[in-house]
Formats: C-alpha cells, structure tokens, sequence
C-alpha cells in the first residue's frame, strides 16, 4: 500500500498540529453581529415600508437590545486581539482588500445607529422614561425628523454586516471549509433568522409574531438550500475542500452539525412554525429559541472546523 | 529586487541546524520557530522515498497575509519580503488564518511574528542565517532578477517546485527535486 508520511518540526503555540487562533471570542462576536444585524435590519425595514404599528416590537422595543449585543460582541472582539493596546491602529487605515478592516468601520456606523435609534424609541416602550437634562432630550428632537434617513443608512448597513461576518470567513483561502463565497449569504440569512427570531420572542401581539414567523420560515429554507449548496459546492471542488466537507459528512463535526444545527437549529422550528401557522397549539417560545441557539451553535462549528481544515502539502 | 531561496532537498540531511540558527539570530521566543523541518515518506515498502524541506514563509508575491491584514502591519518591502509592523499590528489573527503555510505566530509579546529572510543580515550583504550555517550547503539565497545571482543560477540548471503554487501565492521559496 503506498503511503505518505509527512512529519513536520514545527510545533508553534495554537498553530500546530492545527490552528486555534480564534477561540470562543469570535464566533460569539459572529453571532452577536449576525443577530444585531438582523434586528436592526427588520426595524429599519418596517419603517421605511411605514408599518411601525403592526410591528411595534421590530420597530420599537427589540432595537432597544441591540446597543449591548453590538457593544458585547465589540468587547469579545478586542478580547481576541492579542496586541490589545494597539487597537486603535485600525481605525487609521481602511483597506479595502481586508474584509476585516471595512468590517470594523461598519460597527463604527452601525453601532452609534443603534445607540441613537433605541433613545428616540425608548419612552414609546418606557412611558415613565426620562432623560433628566434638556440637552439630551434636544438631540434626541432633532434625531426624530431624521428617522427616516437614519432607517435608510440602518437598512444598508445592516444586512452589510449580517454578510461581512461570513465574508471575513470565506475570504480565507488557507482554510478550504470558509472559502466559498455563499458563507456570506448564508451567515446573513442565518443572521436574520436569528434576528426575526429575537423580536418573536419579545412580541405581546399574535398578529406580529406570526407575520415574522412566516418570514422566518422563508429564512430557514433558503439557510437550507443554502447549506446543501455549499456541500454540493464542496463535493465537486478539488481534493482539500472534499477533505473540508468531510469533517460534517462523517467527520468529526458530524453529529454536532446534523443534529444541532441542521435538526434542531433549523428543521424542527420549521416544523413549529409551520404548525403554528396552521393554527395548531404549540408554545410560540420554543422555535425562537431553537433557531437563536442553533445560529450560535453553528458559528462555533464553523469557526473551529475551519480551523482544522487546511491545504495539504 | 525579488529574493527568493532555494532548498536542496537531495542535499538536506534534516539537522534542524537551520532552526537554531534563525532561533538564535532573531532572539525567537522558546518554544516558537520562524523555520522548520519536514520530512515526507513516500511510497511503498521497501521502495520508500524520503524528502527533506527546510521550510519557513515563502514571501509570496501575492501574499494572502498582506491582503487580509486590516491595519496595513503585514507589508511587503523592498525586494520582496514580507514583514510585519509590530507597532502597527493588533494581534487579531486574520494573516495567520490566511497563510496555507502556516508560516506565521503569535509571539508571547502579542503581535505576529515571522521569518523576515533576515532582512537586517541581507542589507548588509550577508545571507540569511539559515541559509549561512547549513552544514551541507543546501540553501541557496539571492536576486531572482539578477541571473548571476546563486539562487537564479540554480533554479535555472535544477528540477525544482513550490509548494502549494494552486494556492495562487507565487511563493519564493524554490525546493530543488
């Protein structure tokens, strides 16, 4: 039988015998973006289509999370730097090749946004609410007659961060498992899933929950499609990215992936939502829940499978 | 200016002499290594070959790492060779995941670290220092523009290869085969 036995000298700290570079801190970052994205996305959404009412929990009341999940997932991202102090140098440059750096300046945009979108709707969720200083209730005046605007810059640059969290992946092509160019449709079409999600579970109104859950189902079948599409993507590819979809079609992401992210991340709330749609009584908690835990799941599988796989040489 | 190296497999008995080498010249952190050894066994028994690499980065021309680094820290100088700005790098990680060699670290200290040719030996006319303490000789240095140069002589008259050129990195780093 003929053999080939490669052994190597090197033994770098978390690059060998396979990288672990990124941690815990970036696929949280990941999906904390991914779900600010989304939500973000459907309240800018539904203000520009001027439906604030029926869908005063997109609008209004989920934004509100948003300032801390971006502000979180920002922390998690300096936490994975590991030459903190010099942070700052990337916002001197942006270049444009990096997906990395353009990413980094949409937070900058999107994360203000956030921050101001939640003060001008705050009292309609918090009657009581006050900002204590006129100075503070003036600008928050003056951001009311731009909401419209704010909706338009909030649109665009929400669904470019729902995609840039799968494109900063895919533009890796040392790592043959993230370098398809449909990880960034799907990282955003999982994004928005999650986010739709989120404000089902924070809606009081049956009318609203339900015309996201049909949104969210339209989700979820195009994240499937989107799934196969990328194995299709990598079964007729060369011999590392064959090697790359092993690891989830018999490898050691198997499991985890096929039950918790395909089966209980996606087709069982599918099967939820479409039995709710029907009418049938079953708590509306349950597929929200499943889909925000099967998003984080599935950015962890992604971010340390990628990691494993690799060119051979 | 392009430098590049070439590496004589068939000359190269694997004593890691390189390794210390550079570990020494550039104060490398213990427990880290700028180059290494790679030995491939290949074929079927008793009819087995075995190759011997001294690998380190391959300063690409179209160097991934440059690419993906959001601060403008991994840059390519004069001649060729791939550096990193430490006052400039944030440590985030991105030119490690995009190197298909896995040519780059970590350093304790926070940013990246790589082999730099020893750019510092070079301008000064000296080989890097793996390449001046090979006890067999087996490494070849120099101008790819310059025809005279030791490296643009050798590729010329030897079989040779890069690794992982579908890559698409155009790497600088020649193994003669």
């Amino acid at each position: 039988m003929r053999e080939e036995i490669i052994v190597s000298g090197r033994n770098n700290p978390l690059i060998d015998p396979h990288l672990e570079i990124w941690e815990w801190q970036i696929p949280s970052y990941l999906f904390l973006g991914g779900l600010a994205a989304g939500i973000l996305f459907f309240a800018s959404l539904y203000t520009l289509m001027k439906k604030e009412k029926q869908y005063k929990t997109a609008v209004e009341i989920a934004p509100l999370i948003t300032p801390f999940l971006l502000v979180l997932g920002l922390f998690f991202l300096f936490l994975d730097l590991k030459h903190q102090l010099y942070f700052w140098r990337l916002y001197l440059t942006i270049k444009l090749e990096s997906p990395m750096s353009w990413g980094a300046w949409v937070l900058m945009v999107i994360t203000p946004l956030s921050f101001i979108w939640s003060a001008i709707h705050i009292e309609s969720v918090f009657p009581k609410w006050d900002w204590k200083f006129d100075i503070v209730k003036e600008i928050i005046v003056f951001f009311r007659k731009y909401k419209t605007e704010m909706a338009w810059v909030m649109v665009v640059s929400s669904v470019i961060l729902g995609i840039y969290t799968g494109i900063l992946l895919s533009a890796f092509n040392a790592r043959p498992l993230w370098n398809t160019s449909i990880l960034g449709p799907l990282f955003l079409t999982s994004g928005l899933s999650t986010g739709a999600a989120a404000i089902i579970l924070m809606s009081k109104s049956h009318t609203e929950r339900l015309a996201l859950a049909k949104i969210d189902l339209i989700l979820i079948a195009v994240e499937i499609f989107f799934i196969i599409h990328m194995f299709m993507g990598f079964r007729a590819s060369t011999q590392v990215q064959i090697e790359a979809s092993n690891l989830f079609l018999g490898g050691e992401f198997t499991a985890v992936f096929w039950i918790f992210v395909m089966g209980l991340g996606l087709v069982i709330p599918a099967i939820l939502e479409i039995m709710e749609l029907k009418n049938k009584k079953v708590p509306y908690m349950v597929a929200p829940i499943l889909v925000i835990v099967g998003g984080l799941i599935f950015r962890f599988i992604m971010v340390h499978a990628g990691q494993i796989s690799r060119w051979l040489y | 200016m392009r430098y590049a190296m070439a590496v004589d497999t068939k000359k190269c008995v694997g004593c890691s002499d390189c390794v210390v080498a550079c570990q020494t010249e550039n104060n490398v952190p213990i427990g880290y290594c700028r180059d290494w050894v790679v030995e491939v066994t290949d074929g079927t028994y008793p009819q087995l070959e075995l190759e011997l690499r001294s690998e380190r980065c391959n300063h690409c021309e179209n160097a991934p790492c440059v690419r993906c680094c959001p601060t403008g820290a991994s840059h390519i100088v004069d001649g060729g060779i791939v550096k990193v700005n430490e006052n400039k790098c944030i440590g985030c990680g991105a030119c490690i995941q995009s190197c298909p060699y896995d040519a780059r670290f970590s350093h304790p200290k926070g940013y990246v670290d790589k082999c730099t040719f020893c750019d510092h030996r070079v301008k000064d006319g000296l080989d890097p220092a793996c390449v001046a303490v090979c006890p067999t000789k087996c490494m070849y240095f120099g101008d790819l523009d310059d025809p005279n140069s030791e490296v643009s002589k050798v590729i010329k008259k030897r079989k040779h290869k890069t690794l992982i050129p579908e890559a698409g990195t155009i790497p600088h780093l020649y193994f003669l085969i």
